[in-house]
């Protein structure tokens, strides 16, 4: 298994750039809102949680589409198909990898951006909070997503619609428990432990569905 | 050790392309698969592999290498596609080397099998660098750094020049000795001895 | 060099038919003439319930609370039943696919999809018109709306997944994995009343203990329900008639592309 994550990483870093895209997507994303909402500093920090995460949901699904596609296309995946090593975890692996370029650099750089949105103290802390527990579970059931439209030329836009649907709890919780910090009366506790639930669920069943599409759709 | 087909049917797509198919081959043999194209030779090699699933029949092995005793039949297999499971941005000792480690079962060290294949000293090479050639090369090295008692080949020579079609007959020729069993879909005669033929053919009924 | 082939008998008798694929269905014949023989009872059987239905409905009382808009219920309620109802047939279809492979179970699931598309679209319009006099508003974020939407959204992207896999059998598995996937959303469906703080009423008809609903409304809403079921039902006969067919079709025109000769080209 360290084989396979050395391999991943090394892969993701010489050709995809490694956490770069996902970052300058993010950085994209989260500029861009002060000019759509204007620059109102009250507003902004009222809406930064929400903003950080939209951002990291679109800039987690960027990567996915190419989860399988690539060893998909040159015979790797038939080899992994074939492998001793349960299907399952090969995709836990790649799952696990897709979160270091995508999910980790957005929760570690979520400082920056929340200066932008004038995000600071406590609800900044909580935003990071979320992000680290929650951005895995985009990882993990966007596999699913990757292993369903591994075979389409043009997967992508068909994986937003298909995994978009099941990040939605992800996100309200997650929301939900900045908004908590940030003066709400709703305690922070109760939808920060579903955002951890929520993941590690998915971190159970996307490997277990993802093999299962690949396995059934591959050959 | 003996793999032997009974009477199995696969389907690539939607049309059934391998039909009540049975045939048997023991260590130290060689099945050579023949046919036109589309008579299903790829076809019947990626079901024995376990990448399409049987829709009739069954296939079974007696007599299996103790280290694989546990192993499906698909585990025991080598797959040679006709993509070489390469990453043209890791280095040629890098692809292998995580091969090795994935499939298990080391044999040879890399630089032996890149030195069987002709390949020696471009271990750091990145793949993508290779000729067609070498890369095919490459990929039969990936069937020696681990090892499998079966080796299906799906146009195992496709890319490669006379001198090493010979050489790899060589090779292939070694793992028969060694007990190993040999199943190649190929138009083009391997130099084999104990060949047996298994010729596919698309009737021209319905 | 020597060369030494030695070529088996018994085993170079492999032949290879070219056979229509399973996808032309297991027996198709004895499905369509079942639906045949059952197809004008469902119909007329859907017409009558609609119209006992619909008369009691509109004879029923104005509610103490609610007035003449009240009356929206027998619409909306039986299409958001159905509107799961279908995703269930759905479930067992994707079962039936990667289970015990059996082909009609595609079909199945295939004919469901639009039909529990239209239902949850009828529901949350339904549920739009009655929300504007009672709660002042279109549409508000909460939870049973919400995943009612997320319901319709993985309904559409279903039905696009089937149409992107052009092959039959593998666009039936791929989407029978994203069906079971979705199908965590049921049950969320269900009890987002009971477990969240939501405008939308807890359920009054499916409860432990008995229905809340006085009988001038319970008894309309039950024969809607019914006739919303029989309304499925024929619709779903009818789409999966209709799937067999193209696939009939599809499969004809591969036999007939793979026996014309091919064409020898010349250059001159």
């Amino acid at each position: 298994m360290k084989a396979l994550l050395i391999r991943e990483l090394r892969l993701s870093l010489r050709s995809g750039g490694g956490a770069i895209p996902a970052l300058l997507f993010y950085a994209a994303v989260v500029i861009v809102i002060p000019f759509a909402v204007g620059p109102d500093p009250i507003l902004l920090a009222t809406i930064a949680g929400a903003c950080l995460w939209i951002g990291a949901l679109l800039a987690s699904l960027l990567g996915l589409e190419r989860m399988f596609r690539d060893d998909a296309e040159d015979g790797s995946l038939d080899q992994m198909l074939i492998g001793q090593t349960p299907l399952p975890l090969v995709v836990f692996v790649k799952s696990l990898v897709h979160w270091t370029v995508t999910g980790l650099p957005l929760t570690l750089t979520a400082p920056l951006f929340g200066i932008f949105l004038g995000l600071e103290g406590a609800p900044l802390g909580a935003a990071m909070a979320t992000l680290a527990v929650g951005t895995p579970s985009i990882s993990f059931i966007g596999a699913v997503g990757a292993a369903v439209t591994v075979s389409m030329a043009r997967g992508g836009l068909l994986l937003s619609v298909l995994v978009l649907p099941l990040c939605v709890p992800v996100v309200i919780f997650a929301v939900g428990a900045v908004r908590a910090v940030s003066g709400s009366i709703d305690p922070f506790w109760p939808p920060f432990l579903m955002v951890s639930g929520i993941s590690l669920l998915f971190a159970v069943l996307g490997p277990f569905v993802a093999a299962l599409a690949l396995r059934q759709g591959h050959g | 050790m003996k793999l032997a087909a009974n009477a199995i049917a696969v389907m690539r797509g939607e049309d059934i392309v391998v039909d009540a198919l049975s045939f048997d081959v023991a260590s130290g043999e060689a099945l050579l698969v023949k046919g036109e194209n589309g008579a299903g030779k790829s076809t019947m090699l990626r079901a024995i592999a376990g990448l399409l699933p049987l829709e009739a029949g069954s296939l079974t092995i007696e007599g299996s290498d103790p280290d694989f005793a546990e192993a499906t039949i698909a585990e025991q297999c080598h797959y040679l596609g006709h993509e070489n499971a390469m990453k043209g941005n890791l280095s040629v000792g890098e692809n292998l080397q995580f091969w090795q480690d994935f499939a298990g079962h080391p044999h040879l060290t890399i630089l032996e099998a890149l030195d069987m294949v002709g390949l020696d000293g471009l271990d750091s090479v990145p793949f993508a660098h290779l000729s067609t050639g070498q890369r095919r090369r490459a990929s039969i090295a990936r069937m020696l750094v681990s090892y499998r008692p079966i080796w299906l080949l799906d146009e195992p020579t496709a890319g490669l020049d006379d001198a090493s079609s010979s050489q790899f007959a060589a090779l292939m020729g070694a793992h028969l000795e060694d007990g190993g069993i040999v199943i190649a879909a190929t138009h083009v005669p391997l130099h084999l001895e104990k060949t047996r033929e298994l010729v596919l053919q698309t009737s021209t009924d319905t | 060099m020597s060369i030494s082939t030695t070529t088996d008998k018994t085993d170079n008798s492999a032949q290879i038919t070219a056979r229509p694929g399973i996808s032309a269905l297991a027996n198709p014949t004895r499905f369509l003439a079942l639906v045949r023989v059952v197809l004008p009872f469902f119909v007329l059987v859907t017409i009558a319930l609609l119209a006992v239905g619909l008369w009691l409905g509109f004879s029923a009382p104005d509610d103490y609370q609610q007035g003449r808009t009240v009356r929206i219920m027998f619409v909306h309620v039986p299409a958001v039943w159905m509107a799961m109802g279908s995703y269930m047939v759905m479930v067992s279809g994707a079962l039936g696919v990667l289970v015990w492979r059996h082909p009609l179970a595609d079909v199945a699931s295939r004919a469901a999809a639009p039909l529990g598309a239209a239902f949850t679209f009828l529901g949350l319009a339904t549920g739009s018109i009655w929300g504007r006099p009672m709660w002042g508003t279109w549409w508000i974020w909460d939870a049973r709306l919400t995943s009612f939407l997320i319901l319709l959204i993985i309904y559409l992207g279903l039905i696009a997944l089937w149409r992107s896999i052009e092959e039959p059998a593998r666009s039936a598995r791929m989407a029978a994995v994203v069906i079971l996937v979705g199908a965590i959303n049921i049950p969320i469906i269900k009890f987002s009343v009971d477990w969240f703080t939501t405008l939308h009423q807890p359920a009054s008809v499916l409860r432990s203990d008995g229905p809340a609903l006085a009988p001038e409304f319970l008894y309309p809403l039950l024969i809607m329900g019914l006739a919303f079921l029989f309304l499925f039902l024929t619709l779903h006969l009818m789409a999966m008639r209709n799937e067999i067919m193209r696939r009939q079709i599809r499969t004809l025109q591969r036999k007939l592309a793979r026996n014309r000769k091919p064409t020898s080209g010349h250059v001159s």
